[in-house]
This record gives C-alpha cells, structure tokens and sequence, in this order.
C-alpha cells in the first residue's frame, strides 16, 4: 500500500509537469485556434536563455526576468512577422507554420547558445523530504513538490486572470469568435502579443523546472510530444483540463509502468499515454473538459 | 426635398460617398454606394438578399478587411473625418461599432460577460463599468435574469438583445444594425425596434441598419435607401417610402392587385411538390 501510494504521488507530481507545457498549448489554441507544435520549442529556449545567461555570471533573479523580457520579444516578433500576415488564413496553414517557427526557434537556441548539455540549478534539491519518509514511509522527492507548488500557484493565478480580468475576458472572446471580437473594438494584434507572451511565460517556468530535472537539452523539446494526450484526455481549450489531464496521464503511466510493466516486459511509460488518449478520443472527443460545441438548432 | 438633405450646409454625422468594394480582388459588389446618416435619426438600408446591405456596413465599420473585401474607391466620413483607413478598435473609440449579422455573441461567455466585453475599449473604473452595466439591463430586462446564463444557450431573441446590449457598453454615438429581425418571431422583432427607438431617443444613438424586413424597418425609421444589385435605386422619407407603389410592389409584396407575389410563390411551390 505505502509503494502504491509512493508511485501514485510521485506519477502525480510528474503529471503537473506535463500540465504545465500543456497550459502552454491550451492558451494559445484558445485565444487564436492555432495549435502551437512550437511550444515545446519555447520550452526549450526559455531554459536554454536563462541558463545561458545564468552561465555567463548573472544571478538567476536577474536571468529568468531578462530571459522574460526576450521570450516577449519574442511574442510580439511573431505576432509581427508570422501571424499578422497570415491572418483569415486556414487552420492547416498556421498550424504548418508554427511546425516551421519550430525548427527556428530550436536552430536559434542552439545558434547562440550552442548544443551541449546544460546543468540548471535552482537551488531545490531532488531528494526525498524527511519528514514523510520518517513519518509514513514515503519517498516522495521535495522537488516534485515545490515544482508542484509552482505549478498551482501558476494555474490558479491563470484561471483568475481569465475569468476575472478584462483582458482575460477579451482573450475568450478572441477565441470565441474573432469577427465579433474585431467588432466591438478588441485589437486582435494586442490580445495575440498577450496570449504568446504569456504562454512563453508558462513556458519558461515549464523549461526551468524540466530543466532543473532533466538537464537542459535539446530532448526538452520532446516533452512537448508528451503533453499531446494530456490535451486530448483534458481537452484542447481548458486551462483544468490541461492540469487534470496532466494528473491522470502522470500517475497512469507510472502506475502502469509499475504494476503492468513486469508482466509485458516493461518499457510501458513511453506509450502508455497515448493508447490511453486514443481510447479517451473514442469516448469523449471534445475531452474531459474541453468546451461543449455549443449548436442550437 | 427631404429632411435628411435639406440642409446641405449642415455636415452629415456619417457620410458614405461613392464607396465600391471589391471581394477576393474580383467580385465586383458595391457599385458606388452613397448614402448619409443625419445625427440623431434612424435610417435604414433596404434590400433583397446579395443586394449588399451588409457589405455596405461592413465597408463602413473597416470590417470587411478580415473578409477579403477591399473598399477600392470612395470614401466614409463619421463626425466630419474620413475613417475608412482606421482600424475597428479606432472606430469603436471614436463612437461607431457594428451589431453584426447573425448576432455572433460569444457563445461560451455568459450574457453578463459578454457584456462586459462590449466596454474593451473604455479605460473607466469598476463602478463605472457597473453603471454602464444596470443601464444596458434597464434597456433589456430580459438580459438580466439570464446574466450568467451562457450566451450560447440563449434564445434567438436574447441573443440578439445580448448583441446590441454589447455594442452599448461601448458608449457608442453611432450603432451599424445588420438584420436584428433575423429569424425572429414577429412580437420580439417589434420588441426590439421599439427598444432601438428607445435608445435613439433617450441615448441619442444614431442608427444605420440593414433590414429584409421592409415593412417594421420603415415603420421604426426616418429615412430609407433601397439597394439593388450594389447600387442605391431609391431614397427618401421612410414614410414616403413605405407609401411608394414600386415599394409597395416590390419590397412589401403589396400591390395594387392585393398579395399577388405572395400567393405566386405559395402556388409555385405546392406544384413543385406535385411534381417531386
Ligand atoms: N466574403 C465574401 N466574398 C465574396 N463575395 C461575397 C462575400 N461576402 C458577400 N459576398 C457577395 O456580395 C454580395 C452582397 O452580399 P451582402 O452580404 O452584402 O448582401 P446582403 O444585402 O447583406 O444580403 P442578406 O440580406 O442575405 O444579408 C452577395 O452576392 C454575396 O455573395
Ligand atoms: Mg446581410
């Protein structure tokens, strides 16, 4: 029983991870319809930028504000060159296009600050906490669950910036209908600088806890790939959605790697998610808590 | 001649001059549509279907950009300057915003919400913005029982009371109505003239709307322009108008013979199904 709910807890905490670089996705398809294949890149820039510039001597207070500012720039660039041109164009084509903002993204990473291994310390250490191991028997690591802290600290501050403020208010109503939108005076531009501004937020919190992990390297990309059945399971437009799915997919596929692994060999992790997405898509398409499509007839 | 140009001294609140629009850089759909709004009155652009009734709003409030429409000659002027380079969100600012066709509310806002959004381009403080709130729930009481309710779920009705309610927060001197009877039952359409009538009264909103439904567009109006194919064939008092014989024959399916159109088409169709 204790194991079970060492490797729940701790599929748990790996699960907010993947919701965070899911949130990312969520945002952006939410305010403009596009599905951002670039996120993980962001992930990866964002971590890539900050160690850098940490590397260089500056303290990581000044890095990760600086690296801030530079992901904005980087939003409002592809606001300008990317998205502004291409606008009223199909959902196909900007979804090709941010598979080729992509491979800029990670080229330019890689370009200024070249392609080895980086190791980020953010002052946390990956070791079980005592007082849990002591008192109930548990190994659960403390840097699981500061990042987890992180994470809801983040999740909760979006859903109120959503749903509480104006421009929150405005970023739905963008997703919602964009014609409308323009309508009543909302400067489409404005919102997309917003919301890729923020999703490159959410991105560099998503990049240094990874990389505070895993190492900063160019497979942070690849955890991207992994947020894929955390939108379909929770749904493509819902910011709970992002954060329950990222749950259910991180203690599953731990459980499963654990419990199921042993009698098929093991190796279950890595595509444990993804059956389990597909047989969700079969039940409930618009996922967990993605939005009704609303149609009266 | 008439009121709304008799005094060519006096410079029209919105003044479309000679505008044509081109959609997809080939289809050629306003001819050079002229037309102006007096300040403080109601006027309505009349036509069939594809006559460009909504074109023309569209080129008036720069929307038709996101459409693939280009105004390709003449000119728009609201409050004595030209506007047709300016962006949605500037027109919004200087006073003009466009209910558009179909409602387009948002859908997964609640009614309250979208409210709300309809005041974007205002920077006024919370109690302000609740001020401007209770008065768009006086004008639609309706509106405020089902507040929280999502736009989506609303009815055709409210839906359309949700729309020009969002315009409102905007503190608008100048409202582009795109066919507020659409798919309306008869008694709600009346309720939303009156209301329209009411604003422009008490508000001093000044109306432009497009309507298929001559008959209450003229009744609620002071001024009418029949469009036809991309050109204005006929203006003048709605009164006038709504007297006129080629109207009447045309537009209101009334002529001298009694409902000749109207039971035409009843005829053409039962013979259609005799022969399917
Ligand atoms: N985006 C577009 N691209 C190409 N053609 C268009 C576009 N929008 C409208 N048209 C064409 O322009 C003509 C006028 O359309 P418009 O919507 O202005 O008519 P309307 O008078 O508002 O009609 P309705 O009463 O049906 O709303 C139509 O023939 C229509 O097919
Ligand atoms: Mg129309």
């Amino acid at each position: 029983m204790q194991f079970f709910l060492e490797v729940l807890l701790g599929g748990l905490l790996s699960g907010i991870m993947y919701s965070l670089v899911a949130l990312g996705f969520v945002l952006i398809y939410k305010a403009s319809g596009v599905f951002n294949f670039a996120q993980g890149a962001m992930v990866f820039f964002a971590a890539l930028t900050a160690v850098g510039l940490h590397d260089m001597g500056l303290s990581l207070w000044l890095a990760v504000p600086l690296t801030m500012a530079i992901m904005i720039v980087l939003a409002v660039a592809i606001e300008k060159i990317v998205l502004r041109p291409l606008v009223n164009q199909a959902e196909i084509t900007l979804f090709m296009v941010t598979i080729g903002l992509t491979f800029f993204i990670e080229g330019l990473a890689q370009a200024i600050w070249g392609a080895s291994v980086r190791k980020l310390e953010l002052g946390i250490e990956d070791v079980p906490l005592e007082f849990l191991l002591d008192n109930a028997g548990i190994a659960i690591s403390q840097f699981d669950l500061v990042a987890a802290g992180i994470a809801f600290v983040l999740v909760a501050a979006l859903a109120i910036f959503f749903s509480k403020t104006k421009v929150g208010r405005a970023l739905r109503a963008v997703a919602d209908d964009h014609q409308a939108a323009l309508s009543i005076g909302i400067p489409l531009q404005q919102i997309w600088v917003i919301v890729w501004g923020v999703a490159g937020f959410v991105a560099l919190v998503a990049g240094l806890l990874w990389g505070a992990r895993n190492g900063v390297q160019f497979a942070l990309t690849f955890v991207a790939l992994k947020a894929l059945p955390v939108l379909i399971l929770g749904g493509f437009t819902s910011v709970p959605g992002a954060i329950v799915g990222g749950l259910i997919i991180g203690a599953s596929e731990k459980l499963a790697e654990v419990f199921l692994g042993p009698y098929v060999g093991g190796g279950i992790e890595g595509w444990f998610p993804y059956v389990l997405a597909l047989l969700f898509l079969l039940v409930r398409p618009e996922g967990l808590f993605g939005e009704k499509i609303i149609r009266r007839i | 001649m008439n009121t709304q140009t008799s005094s060519a001294t006096a410079k029209a609140f919105l003044n479309v001059n000679n505008v044509e629009v081109i959609y997809d850089h080939v289809i050629l759909v306003l001819k050079g549509v002229s037309l102006e709004v007096q300040e403080g009155k109601i006027v309505a652009i009349l036509g069939a279907n594809g006559a460009g009734k909504s074109t023309t709003l569209k080129s008036i409030s720069t929307l038709l950009r996101g459409e693939r429409g280009d105004v390709t000659k003449g000119s728009v002027e609201f409050r004595g300057e030209r506007v047709d380079q300016l962006s949605p969100n500037d027109l919004v600012k200087r006073g003009m915003v466009q209910v558009m066709e179909g409602r387009h509310c948002f859908g997964h806002l609640t009614v309250e919400e979208n409210l709300l959004t309809g005041a974007y381009t205002r920077n006024i403080s919370r109690g302000d913005l609740k001020l401007s709130l209770e008065k768009v729930y006086d004008y639609f009481p309706r509106l405020k029982t089902r507040r929280s309710s999502l736009a989506g779920y609303t009815s055709g009705g409210e839906q359309q009371m949700t729309a020009i309610g969002r315009a409102l927060m905007a503190k608008p001197t100048m409202i582009l109505l795109d066919e507020p009877s659409m798919g309306l039952a008869p008694q709600i359409v009346e309720e939303i003239f009156e209301i329209v009538r009411d604003l422009n009264q008490r508000e001093k909103v000044s109306f432009l709307l497009a309507e298929q439904n001559t008959t209450v567009a003229l009744r609620y109006a002071d001024f009418g322009y029949i469009l036809e194919n991309g050109r204005v064939v006929m203006e003048g008092d709605a009164k006038e108008l709504a007297s006129n014989e080629d109207v009447k024959e045309f537009y209101l399916g009334i002529s001298s013979g009694g409902r000749k159109s109207f039971r035409d088409v009843k005829h053409y169709r039962r013979r259609k199904r005799w022969l399917a």
